[in-house]
């Protein structure tokens, strides 16, 4: 199914960034993410394609300070899927090989001129980044 | 389905001996099927169109990719809209801002027209439209929104069982890596899959794309193969530079012609042409 500009320019945008970008569909199924995403999910965008969400939320595991679970429901970017608005935290994240690296994320929502719900962006920030 | 090519040019009109064969008025394409006419875009192109004192075709409908100029200008020459027994439709993109009515209206009143929208005399009705199909008599159009600087559309036409597919201005190559050779990830690619003609933008060659990326438009390099990836039978290459003269469009073509990979039959674009579908 082909995707709406909105998506399509978002996509062309986070080619362009040195900061890793991950684009979802409104179930949070991963479309998209760019080069310096590969690296926290370990995974070549041209391998792997689109990522339906049960396989790409499992690659790596949200984590408090204290190194407790997360519950995903307070994860910015389901928070975005759930409410349509944009959201911000900093947490760990534990990639499948043990590798723990405090994160923060920002993530809004794709909204289009029609009103219509598209979709989410997840940006990561290192903290050395921010 | 018959198309008649009105206006091939791009951004403004030019009237030199030198454009005279491939046309100097901006955007505007008539199509004609059973009794249903429309009018897609109203550049200076829309000039060409005459109609006699009764109207042969009563209802008129004017499809409006955008409301840059050199897709509005004709309007206001437009004769139907001064005719009170005249019905005249405008389809244009919505926007969460203001109307339509609004947004041309800004155009027509001083001081940039010395005519106020209030003084078109004929049944005019304004459709807002977003990403949707809809039908007029007896065509389909599809209007989808498509890369191109504002809300602007792309519209798939189609009548007896044939499309057409007109992207005038477009920028579907816009990005660090240009066009995306995978359908889902292209803009307008709903509006020009299996087409059996295409319209499409092809202002600048890729060497000028180089420095204008993000004006809007496409390169001939670019709309080829875009064309290609979407299975198009025909394509039309539109949007003429203003400043291309015959001669370089013809050698643009030969050479485009030598270094295709594809063998998608190609052209391009010249205003008073009739293409029967």
């Amino acid at each position: 199914m082909p995707y709406p500009i909105e998506i399509i320019l978002n996509r062309q945008l986070a080619d362009c960034l040195a900061i890793p970008v991950f684009i979802t569909d409104t179930t949070g199924n991963l479309l998209f993410y760019n080069e310096p995403a590969e690296e926290i999910l370990g995974e070549r965008y041209e391998d792997t394609g689109e990522m339906p969400v049960e396989k790409w939320s499992t690659i790596f595991k949200s984590k408090d300070e204290s190194g407790q679970l997360l519950d995903p429901e307070e994860l910015p970017l389901v928070k975005t899927l759930n409410n349509q608005l944009p959201y911000f935290k900093t947490f760990w994240i534990e990639s499948l090989r043990g590798k723990s690296e405090k994160i923060s994320v920002s993530s809004y929502p794709i909204i289009g001129r029609t009103g219509v719900f598209m979709g989410a962006v997840a940006i990561f920030w290192r903290p050395s980044d921010e | 389905m018959k198309i008649t090519l009105w206006g091939v040019r791009g951004s403004i009109p030019t009237s030199t001996p030198e454009t005279k064969m491939y046309g100097g008025n901006t955007s505007c394409v008539q199509i004609e099927s059973d009794d249903t006419l429309l009018i897609l875009d109203a550049g200076t192109g829309i000039q060409h169109i005459h109609f006699n004192d009764n109207l042969s075709h009563r209802r008129i409908d004017i499809l409006l990719t955008h409301l840059h100029n050199d897709h509005i200008q004709g309007l206001g020459f437009f004769k139907p809209l001064f005719n009170q027994d005249a019905e005249v439709h405008i389809w244009g993109p919505a926007s969460q801002t203001q109307t339509l009515r609004a947004r041309l209206g800004r155009y027509f009143a001083p001081p940039f027209s010395p005519i106020y929208f209030r003084e078109f005399s004929c049944k005019l009705i304004l459709h807002e439209i977003s990403n949707e199909s809809f039908d007029i008599g007896s065509i389909n159009v599809m209007a989808n929104f498509i890369l191109h600087p504002g809300p602007t559309f792309g519209f798939r036409v189609m009548a007896e069982g044939k499309v057409f597919a007109y992207i005038p201005d477009h920028e579907p190559a816009l990005g660090s890596k240009g066009l995306i050779e995978n359908p889902d990830w292209l803009s307008g690619s709903q509006i020009v899959k299996n087409a059996d003609l295409l319209l499409h933008d092809a202002q600048f060659t890729a060497e000028e794309y180089a420095a204008k990326q993000g004006w809007g438009h496409c390169s001939m390099e670019d709309a080829l193969k875009y064309a290609s990836i979407l299975n198009v039978q025909h394509l039309l290459l539109a949007h003429h530079d203003p400043d291309r003269t015959d001669s370089e469009l013809d050698r643009l073509y030969h050479h485009l012609k030598e270094s295709q990979t594809s063998d998608m039959p190609f052209a391009m674009a010249v205003e008073g042409s009739e293409i029967i579908l």
